[in-house]
């Protein structure tokens, strides 16, 4: 496994201040700093610890049902006139890559001795992947979930109590993930001791971004073994993932950061269009800022305060972007494309009718661009199809029946 | 060259009693008649919260309190017009306390050099870490002589709290417990924080914070420390009060006598 590969050398990866070029960092209140450093300070150790290794391959292995498969979408490569595979993040158990993530930080937390468990989740793919290795592990588990974010993603909240966790409402701001991160930051502060914190984004304060990237970055490994036998080449002409803080696109890329032919592209959330006043689309809509400790693109106002964003998908609605993504905006070594609410559901029903797959309202924006990109009959192309639709079918049903 | 925090410390070693109010709270012009009551009713020190979107270190009361600010219209620049001019009838020091993001946008050297020229004499940024402070912030908030004051928490380790200590300038910013503000703690649980706090025989004052509400908390931390901080009680009696004057009359009679 090679979560703990060195990338020093990497113009894209974080440097040892924890920053992606400009962006990164852990600007928290001094009440979580030893909470942060303890986290900095062993991170690497565990994730290099064979028996760590070990063990976070076998339940990825045998509980998570890796490797995930990577599927050549024939029907959807003669539409687009390019070989479309699909990174089946929606096979893997409770439906999203979100389970790669939680397997490694549990593991982590069971090694930094604690007891109980806090996370945020947008669309409850992440509380859900929490809840699950809680409940795996025997944990104590606190899930924060905006309180719209609650209505409109209900299945995801009935299981992730069913699965032993506790759900709290975010009520402040627009009740939706940003809300629910602070929430989890509030209580963290509150509970500095006995708590690890799983945050299921590649954004927060170093070492978050660096830490999930590398946990997701089994995405990446695998699809270059994956190419490998289908192609015979490890390396595809794109990468296409849905960003919102944008953790399933960092393992996308990870190790295709620094095979400069391969092009990223991150789709953004447009909302209703990026400027109608409801999109989440931050490349284009933001300017650099701090949220949630860490120093990134951000939606904000011109004075500084945190604008609302909006997306149709809860896990995409999101103010800001990991700050290796904004190092990668602003490097132009990804391209970021927005994708429109109208333009997600169009590519979801596509990818219903011509392959049998519901993908995630998520995954929907990434599938949605594929229309844009100028492809050559010969470039292979992987979408990582981040989680499955069962989730949005409230949304989906409605939206089919206008 | 003193400030205005130096001078009250040289002058007056305990029982330094520091209220923090929400610029813009409980209307936006508020802003000043409130401080102007603090100063008159016998504040010793006044904190005035720059309000933001997001404030990870406030409790619900406090968090209420900016977004109602927001709300109002409060912002940073209002926040300077408001303050223009005010050293003429207020001559308590005065700090802001705000989350690092608005002043990042600012400009942190404008922003530095507006306190400068309103009269502000110290600035709180609780998410403003240390090594990016000295690495790029430092000067100028030297230049300006505007005191920068740093957090400690009963989890910060003694090596850091010297650290921190050095940093700081002004007074250090003791918070009683590791909590968000306005948690109901019980205080007698941290007292050997506060000897630890006295033993390091720190540089700086220091003022406790987080957990202050009344006259029996503000004693006890006054026993180990040159004053305590009171946020959330303050905010929560402006909130319900009738009119500012005898609202602040009563909160600091109460703890005063």
């Amino acid at each position: 496994m090679d979560i703990a590969i060195d990338t020093s050398k990497s113009r894209y990866q974080v440097d040892k201040n924890g920053y992606y070029g400009r962006f990164g960092g852990a600007y928290v209140p001094e009440m979580l700093f030893p909470n942060v450093d303890e986290l900095q300070r062993k991170y690497m150790e565990v994730l290099s610890d064979p028996t760590f290794q070990q063990e976070f391959e076998a339940l990825l292995r045998d509980y998570v049902g890796r490797p995930s498969p990577l599927y050549f979408a024939k029907r959807l490569s003669e539409k687009y006139k390019a070989k479309i595979f699909l990174k089946r993040e929606d096979l893997n158990h409770t439906g999203a890559h979100k389970v790669n993530n939680t397997i490694g930080q549990i593991l982590l937390a069971k090694r930094l001795g604690k007891k109980r468990i806090i996370a945020e989740t947008g669309a409850g793919q992440h509380g859900v992947a929490t809840a699950t290795v809680c409940a795996l592990m025997g944990m104590e588990c606190v899930v924060y979930m905006g309180s719209i974010d609650i209505e409109r993603q209900a299945p995801n909240v009935s299981r992730m109590k069913m699965l032993g966790a506790t759900v709290v409402a975010a009520t402040s701001g627009s009740q939706t993930l940003k809300d629910a991160t602070n929430e989890a930051i509030r209580d963290w502060i509150n509970n500095p001791v006995d708590t690890h914190y799983i945050l299921g984004t590649a954004a927060g304060p170093h070492p978050y971004p660096d830490m999930v990237a590398r946990l997701q970055s089994v995405i990446s490994e695998e699809i270059r073994k994956q190419l490998l036998e289908k192609t015979g080449s490890e390396l595809p002409d794109y990468v296409v993932a849905c960003i919102g803080g944008g953790s399933n696109a960092a393992g996308a890329f990870f190790h295709y950061l620094d095979e400069e032919e391969v092009k990223l592209v991150a789709v953004e959330a447009g909302g209703k269009g990026v400027h109608s006043g409801h999109s989440a689309a931050t490349t284009q809509l933001g300017k650099i800022g701090i949220i949630h400790a860490a120093k990134t693109l951000l939606m904000q106002t011109e004075d500084g305060q945190i604008t609302e964003p909006y997306s149709i998908s809860a896990g995409l609605d999101y103010p800001g972007i990991g700050p290796m993504h904004a190092h990668l905006y602003e490097t132009g070594r990804a391209m970021f494309l927005d994708a429109t609410d109208d333009e997600a559901l169009a590519a979801a029903y596509e990818l219903c009718k011509l392959e049998g797959i519901i993908p995630a309202m998520e995954s929907a924006h990434a599938l949605a661009k594929l229309k844009d990109l100028p492809f050559n009959p010969d470039d292979v192309v992987v979408v990582c199809l981040s989680g499955r639709g069962d989730k949005d079918l409230n949304t989906y049903i409605r939206h089919m029946n206008k | 060259m003193q400030n205005r925090i130096d001078q009250l410390f040289a002058a007056k070693q305990t029982g330094v009693l520091n209220i923090y109010c929400t610029a813009g709270y409980p209307e936006l012009n508020d802003t000043l008649p409130v401080m102007t009551a603090l100063q008159q009713y016998g504040a010793d020190l006044i904190e005035l919260g720059i309000p933001f979107s997001d404030p990870l270190a406030d409790g619900p009361v406090i968090q209420d309190s900016g977004t109602q600010a927001l709300k109002n219209g409060m912002s940073l620049h209002k926040l300077f017009e408001q303050l223009e001019g005010f050293r003429e009838r207020i001559h308590v020091p005065v700090i802001l306390m705000g989350y690092f993001n608005p002043v990042l946008v600012y400009g942190v050297e404008a922003f530095v050099k507006k306190c400068a020229e309103v009269g502000v004499d110290g600035v709180i940024l609780p998410d403003l870490p240390k090594a990016e402070y000295e690495a790029e912030y430092k000067p100028v908030f030297e230049k300006y002589n505007v005191c920068l004051v740093f957090l400690v928490t009963p989890e910060t380790s003694d090596e850091r709290i010297r650290q921190l200590d050095s940093l700081s300038r002004g007074f250090l910013y003791a918070v009683s417990s590791s909590s968000t503000t306005g948690k109901d703690k019980d205080m007698s649980h941290q007292q050997a924080y506060f000897e630890r706090l006295q033993q390091l025989k720190l540089k700086n004052p220091v003022l406790i914070g987080f957990g202050i509400k009344d006259k029996a908390t503000f004693d006890t931390a006054c026993r180990y420390t040159n004053g305590a901080i009171i946020g959330t009680a303050f905010i929560k009696a402006l909130g319900e009060g009738k009119d500012i004057d005898s609202t602040v009359r009563t909160f600091i009679g109460a703890i005063k006598n």
